[in-house]
């Protein structure tokens, strides 16, 4: 059977309750007649030999790029940048993309006898990998090759001795990135772009940059002009990073861009469920979905958390492209089209979407009330194209738990931003005027950040204006299932049943709003007309 | 709580239940402890402590051993017709690499076999010395060099009939290659007139990783440490054993340990091949004289003899891609 676009399902008398994430968990929920439900395509089917889809990539790019083996030589200085922890979500089942690429890429550079090779994790300003994340995406191979001699790093976006300014954009925007990366003969980018949002000069311009660059593009004012996120043309924060991308290139700096897209089965089989569409769950599906469901309403939130954070995602390539950045680019975004495009006809009133326990700043770590909120207004409202889902002035209805847990490895400042700016502020304008800079420059959060494990200071701010352009947007959010004090201290409304969240709705979009939810896993873009 | 309260007791006696202590006028001799090469050993041979060791080498070493690195063995045919005592020469690249190669012995040669250890590593501590000696039968001898002492010792042990471990490298590989060999073996072969049978080992590397030196701060900064070394990893192992050889006449210690250098370098390659692959693979990267430095690795950067080597790990057990 061919696979199957998505579609926009109009709920009737017969249509079974819809899945919504929960946090960690899911439940089902009845929607009202009338509701729209928007399912995603179904997965693409994978490349067979992955490993010689890569070496054709690299030797045959696009762009005004010659085959990588031509580019490599004896003598050179070769840095390999790789995404980090943050994608792909959840983290893929070994052997990772960037593996495989990495690896490919080295037996190339073996070959050419190329000695000075050193590898960097673009972290920009998120927390740095530990051994065994490192050890998944890069395999054991590449690890035990590179680790002991001080050959991999992680970009220190707070390492004033690597870094390098390499001059301002004609929009006054400093461009100052990772100095090994900047200075070398060649820079082999190796991205997974799981989302259109991915890649294009926003892998070097955002992920070897330090918090003097990133301050020009992670602000309120681009977020809320970025409309949206996943259509770069429409997107503020994109324009800001192809000024600086094109100056990094006009600089010098050579980069051969390797971009690779994944389909979107997202759960191993035991949850194969989830991207199903419920009116056709089997006798096992069922079961699975009973069974687990009951088991982790009595399972304690920290196991429950360890139980899904273990789980590996079967993700597997779609497609790989190597050589000039923007036409790299070009392709990767119509392949991720590709896989998650789906047509949805007019906005709505209420949009709503069940969240789930994963996003990209908390791999292997707790979803705070913060994160909730930017993978809620940040991603899924920005999973669009054209014009948002939910109509200007309507209301977003998100389900989750919403606890108001942290952890303090990982998210430090975001403690402190919780109980000392969100007691004080919502508005990120005023916020990025007030506070910003004494997180960004604390120098606790700095040494935490480059010795620890922890996200920078400032992350937390830029996760809060990531929201800007929904909260500009919206009339209300409200968050079904959430510890009511969490969501009260976000600026949202509590609400404890769906039931609940239309009433609260209706002071808002009237008695008979029109209703669209947001079915995933896995997820979608929609293009809206 | 009884027993802390009995261990209380204990640690508060006083002399004379307790030991004397030293007036601090007088200036006290050092101790005289019997480690390093200094050690009696004669006792491991002894036939109740052959007896012991063999127990629990076949009952608790071997089967341990099967299940943490499971062994392809190639080569024992040529241990078939050879009259021992015979010197085993190893590459070395793990601390699990003897327990490991005399596991794969047949058994004629297994509870016959002692082990030459570094004195300054495994003879450094009486506890080390007595747990050595009894469970590998090791020797201490002197690893950076042929010094009189050890070959004495080490000679008599093979005199008296048994097999001899040794790793002519003198110490672990830094990074999965093999080191230059030094001569103790093909000495030892001169001296005994008893043959060398060259043994590569391959993968144990995986089994037990080289641990880095204490102090030292993972170079890459936090995240990129080495935690997994220094702990034990199932992993797969390869044992492969050579024809004997004996020098020729007139053959210099020396060239005879390039000879055998050069046999367990052959073995390398038939890992993953066949003999004469390896043959023929040898001859092409060292052809005639210097075959024995066709797996020392390339001449070039650290992560280069990295790469180069052929028993990666994350190859070996990645799943297949999904359809």
């Amino acid at each position: 059977m061919s696979r199957r676009p998505g579609f926009v399902l109009e709920v009737d008398k017969s249509t079974p309750p819809t899945l919504f994430w929960n946090g960690e968990g899911f439940v089902l929920e009845t929607l009202p007649e009338g509701s729209r439900v928007i399912y995603a395509p179904e997965p693409m089917k994978a490349i067979d030999d992955p490993y010689r889809a890569i070496r054709h990539a690299l030797l045959h790019p696009v762009g005004d790029r010659d085959p990588l083996p031509a580019l490599l030589r004896p003598g050179m200085k070769l840095t390999i940048c790789f995404d980090d922890v943050s994608l792909p979500l959840p983290p893929m089942e070994a052997p990772d993309i960037r593996q495989m690429v990495i690896e490919t890429v080295l037996d190339m550079a073996a070959e050419a006898g190329v000695d000075d090779v050193v590898l960097v994790a673009a972290l920009a300003l998120h927390r740095r990998m530990t051994e065994e994340e490192l050890r998944h995406a890069l395999g054991n191979r590449v690890y035990d090759a590179f680790a002991p001699h001080g050959l991999l790093t992680q970009h220190d976006a707070e390492d004033p001795e690597n870094l390098i300014h390499l001059g301002q954009t004609d929009q006054g925007e400093d461009v100052e990135i990772n100095k090994r990366a900047a200075t070398s003969d060649l820079l082999v980018y190796v991205n997974i772009n799981l989302v259109s949002m991915d890649g294009g000069h926003k892998s070097v311009a955002t992920g070897l940059a330090s918090y003097r660059s990133l301050r020009h593009h992670h602000n309120p004012q681009t977020m809320r002009h970025s409309k949206s996120f996943m259509d770069q043309p429409s997107s503020e924060l994109h324009s800001s990073n192809w000024r600086m991308g094109r100056l990094i290139a006009e600089s010098g700096v050579k980069i051969f861009q390797v971009e690779t897209t994944l389909n979107n089965d997202t759960f191993p089989s035991n949850f194969q469920f989830l991207q199903k569409r419920e009116w056709e769950w089997s006798l096992r599906d069922r079961a699975s979905f009973a069974a687990s469901s009951t088991a982790l309403s009595k399972t304690p939130p920290r196991i429950a958390r360890q139980i899904f954070q273990s789980i590996k995602s079967p993700h597997a390539l779609t497609s790989v492209q190597a050589g000039e950045v923007e036409a790299v680019h070009a392709l990767t975004t119509s392949n991720v089209w590709a896989q998650q495009g789906v047509d949805v006809e007019g906005q709505t009133d209420i949009l709503t979407m069940g969240l789930p326990y994963i996003c990209p700043y908390n791999v292997n770590s707790i979803m705070n009330p913060i994160l909730v909120a930017c993978l809620g207004l940040g991603y899924f409202f920005n999973m669009y194209r054209g014009k948002p889902l939910v109509r200007e002035g309507g209301v977003v209805i998100m389900r989750h738990p919403t606890r108001p847990e942290f952890h303090p490895g990982h998210h430090p400042s975001y403690i402190d931003f919780y109980e000392q700016v969100l007691t004080q502020t919502i508005d990120p304008v005023q916020m990025h005027k007030e506070f910003e800079e004494s997180f960004a420059t604390d120098p606790w959060y700095v040494h935490l950040y480059r010795t620890g494990h922890a996200y920078h200071g400032v992350h937390p701010f830029y996760m809060w204006y990531w929201c800007a352009h929904a909260m500009a947007h919206v009339g209300r959010v409200i968050v079904v299932g959430g510890d009511a004090k969490a969501v009260r201290r976000l600026g949202f409304s509590p609400a404890s049943s769906l039931n609940d969240a239309l009433e609260i709705a209706s002071d808002v979009v009237g008695p008979s709003p029109t209703l669209t939810h947001m079915h995933n896993p896995p997820i979608f873009m929609s293009d809206v007309r | 709580m009884a027993t802390s309260g009995i261990l209380g007791r204990v640690r508060s006696a006083r002399f004379p239940l307790a030991p004397p202590t030293w007036p601090t006028t007088l200036e006290r001799p050092d101790p005289e402890r019997k480690v390093g090469l200094d050690y009696d050993h004669e006792w491991s041979r002894r036939y109740p402590v052959r007896l012991a060791r063999a127990v629990v080498m076949d009952n608790f070493t071997r089967p341990a051993a099967r299940l943490l690195a499971p062994a392809t063995v190639r080569g024992l045919e040529h241990l078939q017709h050879v009259e021992g005592p015979v010197i085993f020469a190893a590459n070395h690249a793990s601390h699990i690499d003897t327990p490991l190669l005399l596991t794969t012995l047949p058994v004629e040669f297994r509870h016959r076999t002692i082990v030459a250890a570094a004195s300054d590593y495994f003879f450094d501590r009486t506890w080390k010395s007595v747990l050595w000696s009894f469970a590998l039968a090791a020797i201490p001898i002197e690893r950076s060099k042929v010094s009189r002492r050890s070959a004495d010792t080490a000679a008599e042990v093979v005199e008296d009939g048994w097999n001899l471990v040794i790793f002519p490298e003198g110490g672990r590989s830094p990074d999965g290659w093999t080191q230059p060999f030094h001569g103790g073996a093909a000495y030892l072969a001169r001296r005994t007139g008893r043959p060398v049978v060259p043994v590569y080992l391959h993968g144990t590397r995986h089994v037990l990783p080289k641990t880095p030196d204490p102090g030292t701060r993972a170079p890459g900064g936090s995240g990129t440490e080495s935690r997994q070394s220094g702990r034990l990893h199932r992993s797969p192992i390869a044992v492969l054993f050579g024809a004997p050889m004996a020098p020729d006449e007139g053959e210099s210690a020396r060239r005879f340990s390039a000879r055998v250098e050069a046999a367990v370098a052959t073995l390398s390659r038939e890992v993953h091949s066949d003999w004469w692959q390896a043959r023929r693979a040898v001859s092409a990267v060292a052809p005639l004289e210097g075959a024995e430095t066709a797996h020392r690795g390339p001449d070039a950067s650290a992560w280069r003899r990295a790469w180069a080597l052929d028993d990666p790990p994350s190859r070996r057990g990645a799943k297949e891609w999904p359809d």
